[in-house]
């Protein structure tokens, strides 16, 4: 039987090395050509005319003077007159011409009329006196509930109690086992009672109170109560690379799509049904993209667009890449989230009791409840969430969907109550790690050595920097946790005779390194160099493979290139061992040779024993999960711990990042500098989004009002102090398995930031971002 | 005194006078729209170009590039739209985010805030021109060694920016880089690796080394 395990520190000649990403250099030298810069003879130019208003109804649309103008080829209507549009920004009419200028024309040219109906975007703390909400959980809500984690038996009592306002086909069973939605929870969706959604009457839906433990008691034997207000604010994706497709129908009956997706594999279903063909007939293309961060798994409604433009025009190429206001306006946002905490402790410091009255947007598709309290398991608790429905773009998973806002929410009460009892945050957090499950040992490990790069003990003091001078200095911190299991995939591994490598896959690198670490496990298991394999992805007539959502491409890319990189390793052994008189289990790859264990004189280079293979290459399948082919090479459930230093100004509000510290598991590291990378990049997306980052509605066009770069502002290069990150690795992490971790490090930062701008001013700034008028309105100064 | 002389008038062009003549002469069996035609205003003769397309030549990357564009055009548009030169990235389109820096006559401007049209007669350089064939230039592969690029799609405009930025900085401090490169956003979270290329230190974090071999093309 073959042996699939991930190989020993000592036989690992790629595996957890310091590796440049393999497509550093195409990047670099701005060949790399994304969905945007799809190009090719004929391209006509689509463009969207969008809706100005944040609720009304079409009564009317003209497109007769569009039709008419020069350079003019479709004119598609997205939504029909009659139809209600509940966010600024809509897509109403999709036009296709030979230009971007004529293209734009033609939207100017366009009438539409509508009837202004009353908006409501406003995510301000709901009335204390709404009752809650019974009724059906939507399939967003339910989606939700398995994005945050919630535990098995919670879902399953929850459907049973409620039913549920979706229907739950095979295709949908499918995708949700593809998830690893366990068994019970699909079981009970099956059994579920189906009633229809009940219309939104009001624009808050108030969850019925959960309780666990006697908190009024363990409140009044407490030994220190603290109360107090955090949350985080809207915030938008802002993919640099906008969302975006290109159609082209190549005949009658077949499709080519470019598009910018996390999605590749998945993307075909999704358009087959408004194309009007089957999915097998549609060919979906991307080598590169700018970004995603969880905003991109579907065509959307811009894309089915080309596909009709493109149909109408003779099948000519149409690409529409959103522009930059509708990319912010519409095509991703991350739920605010809210709360009023109150949380004990013992005299001992231990955490007693939790309660939470929280409240958030998701815009008009609900949103995501953040799993209060995060973490640590307090026994006893009392919450209740008010979901609010507002007039605007639907949330879609923003990396790590609702862990960030749940962060800060607890972090900053835990650190607010440890301040109250005179405890040092990292004391007060160690003593209660007993409360966080499974991941205790990980943070317990992990705490010291981000205390230690920090220099924690030197440097923090309590709460309020003492010091003279209005610049202020404070330390924080934060800690997390994510999933991260391994997805689906298939992916074919070819040797041909000449020795080189070729690996098929259905994926997509968001940047993250799939690509390399692909490369990587395939050339450490072959015993060849990285330049011999030439990896093959981003086309969907490749092997399936999973969806980059929620951290899971690289438990599952790099387990089904093992699988495919080990099996084809023994099936050119049994075609070699004759050569060299061995056995094929006596023989090893290993610096571009076969050879016979123990006895290196008996070797063959990578090329002769290729030559061995015959006239046809040899292919074999590998995936995951196997079960036919052990053990479990991928893994759920990391953790991680970071610290902020910052400085505040105290007269002027403005706080500056001095040092970051991120200490991160995730099981066995593929490759150390991208994974590394991947943590910086979050500590700085952390650093934007606790500092800078809102999605400013304005509550009287109900408009975004910052849907360009100057006025929704990211972090800057001046603005990210000195990041160090540590990987957490070897025993007790590397036997893990792969895990992903594009997720886990972009959670903590807000926490970590808020709690050190409370250690520098001595008060609270309840919401992120931290901007200087709320660091004045906290010091009481605005 | 009347000003018959149009170029004086149409200085932000590019046009030379003898480009207007040639324009001019043009005219004759073309459409109207083609050449620029002049009216009065405020008392003097004003050149106007367009809205139709009119011949738009460019000097990028050493090599002479012509199209018939609109005046509304962009640098950027014609380099990626006309050219195929998607090197520079559009992303804002409208200068705040500095993913479509070029170079103009040496210095690193964004393309989306110059039109076509008045880039004609100024050397061009965009990322593709930078290095020679697949051969990377230092910058480059300074951004390949401290993986100072995820997604990529900021990369292009930072590499261009950064090569400027070394040359008038050969030994920049932590406050020039600060200064120096805040024209550009990364949403990925690169900046760290971006840090470490221009204090030009080893991937190691070791020694200093130049990084002024680049081809400096477009540089004054």
């Amino acid at each position: 039987m073959s042996d699939y395990t991930w190989p020993d520190p000592a036989s690992r000649p790629l595996l957890g090395k310091r590796i440049s990403r393999v497509d550093g250099p195409i990047k670099s030298s701005g060949r790399a050509r994304y969905t945007y810069d799809y190009n090719p003879q004929g391209l006509l130019a689509g463009m969207v005319l969008r809706c100005p208003y944040a609720h009304a109804r079409i009564t009317s649309i003209d497109t007769s003077a569009a039709e008419k103008m020069p350079g003019v080829k479709a004119v598609q209507v997205i939504q029909k007159p009659g139809t209600e549009i509940f966010w600024a920004g809509d897509e109403v009419v999709a036009v296709a011409a030979v230009d971007e200028r004529a293209a734009e024309d033609a939207i100017r040219a366009i009438k539409v009329q509508y009837e202004v109906l009353p908006h409501f975007v406003s995510d301000a703390e709901p009335p204390a006196n709404i009752a809650p909400t019974s009724g059906p959980i939507s399939q967003d809500d339910f989606e939700d509930m398995e994005g945050n984690q919630v535990p098995d038996e919670q879902v399953v009592a929850a459907i049973r109690q409620n039913g549920i306002s979706f229907h739950v086909d095979d295709n949908y069973v499918k995708e949700l086992q593809g998830y690893g939605v366990d068994a019970s929870v699909i079981a009970a969706l099956r059994a579920a009672k189906y009633a229809e959604a009940k219309g939104p009457s009001s624009p808050y839906k108030k969850t019925a109170v959960q309780k666990q433990g006697d908190p009024d008691k363990a409140f009044a034997s407490a030994a220190a109560v603290s109360e107090g207000l955090y949350g985080a604010s809207t915030i938008t994706h802002c993919c640099l690379e906008s969302h975006g497709m290109a159609s082209e129908w190549t005949s009658d009956s077949d499709l080519q799509v470019h598009i910018s997706t996390q999605n590749l594999s998945g993307i075909a279903p999704q358009i087959a049904e408004p194309a009007g063909i089957p999915a097998g007939n549609i060919q979906v293309l991307q080598q590169y993209i700018g970004g995603g961060f969880g905003s991109k798994f579907s065509p959307d409604r811009w894309g089915i667009a080309t596909v009709q433009l493109s149909k109408s025009a003779g099948g000519k190429p149409v690409k529409i890449m959103l522009d930059r206001a509708a990319e912010l306006e519409v095509a991703g946002m991350r739920p605010s989230a809210f709360a009023r905490v109150k949380v004990a402790a013992d005299n001992n410091g231990k955490l007693l009791a939790w309660d939470s009255r929280s409240w958030g947007t998701g815009g008009m598709g609900g949103g995501g409840t953040p799993p209060l309290p995060y973490i640590f398991e307090i026994p006893n608790q009392r919450k209740q969430h008010v979901a609010i429905t507002t007039n605007q773009g639907s949330a879609r998973a923003w990396r790590a969907p609702n862990h960030p806002q749940a962060a800060v929410i607890t972090m900053s009460a835990i650190e607010d109550l440890a301040a109250k009892m005179n405890i040092d945050p990292v004391d007060f957090i160690t003593r209660n790690l007993d409360m966080t499950g499974p991941r205790a040992k990980i943070y317990r490990d992990e705490l010291p050595i981000a205390a230690e790069l920090m220099q924690w003990k030197q440097n923090w003091h309590p709460r309020g920097d003492k010091t003279s001078g209005p610049v202020k200095r404070g330390l924080g911190l934060s800690i997390h946790t994510w999933g991260g299991r391994g997805h689906n995939s298939d992916c074919d591994l070819t040797i041909h005779p000449d020795g080189s490598v070729e690996i098929k896959m259905a994926t997509q690198d968001l940047g993250t390194g799939c690509r390399t670490i692909i490369t990587i496990v395939a050339a450490d298991t072959l015993g060849i160099p990285m330049e011999n394999v030439k990896l093959l992805i981003g086309d969907s007539r490749y092997p399936v493979s999973g969806a980059s959502g929620g951290s899971t491409t690289s438990g599952g890319v790099t387990s089904s290139t093992r699988r495919a990189a080990v099996d084809a390793r023994n099936q050119l052994f049994a075609k070699v061992a004759p050569a060299l008189n061995a056995q094929p289990e006596d023989l090893e790859a290993v610096n571009a040779t076969v050879r016979v264990k123990g006895d290196p004189g008996r070797s063959l280079s990578w090329k002769d024993a290729c030559a061995k293979i015959g006239a046809m290459p040899l292919t074999v399948r590998g995936k995951n999960p196997d079960k036919s082919k052990p053990p479990d090479l991928t893994n759920s459930g990391v953790g991680g711990v970071q610290m902020a230093d910052v400085s505040v100004d105290s007269e002027t509000g403005i706080v500056r990042v001095n040092r970051m510290v991120a200490v991160q598991d995730c099981g066995l590291v593929v490759d150390v500098k991208t994974a590394e990378s991947q943590v910086k990049g979050a500590l700085i997306m952390g650093i934007s989004y606790a500092l800078y980052e809102e999605k400013i509605l304005d509550p009287v066009t109900g408009r975004m009002l910052n849907p360009n770069m100057e006025f929704y502002r990211l972090a800057g290069i001046a603005d990210i102090g000195e990041l160090k990150v540590h990987m957490m690795t070897g025993k007790g992490y590397d036997e893990r398995g792969v895990i992903g971790m594009a997720e886990p490090p972009v959670i903590s930062p807000g926490a970590a930031i808020s709690n050190a701008v409370a250690n520098a001013i001595g008060v609270r700034v309840p919401f992120l971002p931290i901007t200087p008028a709320r660091v004045l309105e906290a010091l009481g100064m605005a | 005194m009347k000003d018959e002389d149009p170029s004086k008038s149409d200085q932000g062009s590019g046009l030379s006078r003898r480009d207007f003549m040639k324009l001019s002469g043009l005219g004759i069996g073309m459409p109207l729209v083609l050449g620029p035609t002049v009216v009065r205003a405020a008392g003097e003769d004003v050149v106007v170009h367009g809205p139709g397309k009119l011949p738009i030549s460019l000097d990028v990357n050493g090599r002479k590039l012509s199209a018939e564009l609109e005046p509304r055009v962009t640098l950027l548009d014609a380099l990626r739209d006309n050219f195929n030169l998607t090197g520079a990235k559009r992303v804002c389109d409208r200068g705040e985010c500095g993913t479509c820096t070029v170079l103009l006559e040496g210095k690193p401007v964004y393309a989306c805030m110059v039109l076509a049209i008045d880039a004609q007669g100024k050397k061009i350089t965009t990322i593709e021109g930078l290095a020679e064939g697949d051969a990377l230039t230092p910058v480059m592969q300074a951004f390949v060694d401290h993986d100072a690029q995820q997604c990529g799609f900021c990369t292009p405009g930072f590499v261009v920016a950064t090569t400027h930025f070394l040359q008038q900085h050969p030994n920049p401090t932590a406050d020039d880089i600060r200064r120096g490169l805040s024209g550009n956003f990364c949403r990925c979270g690169t900046y760290d690796g971006i840090r470490a290329v221009a204090h030009g230190k080893r991937a190691d974090g070791s020694a200093q080394r130049s990084l002024l071999h680049a081809r400096e093309g477009g540089e004054s």
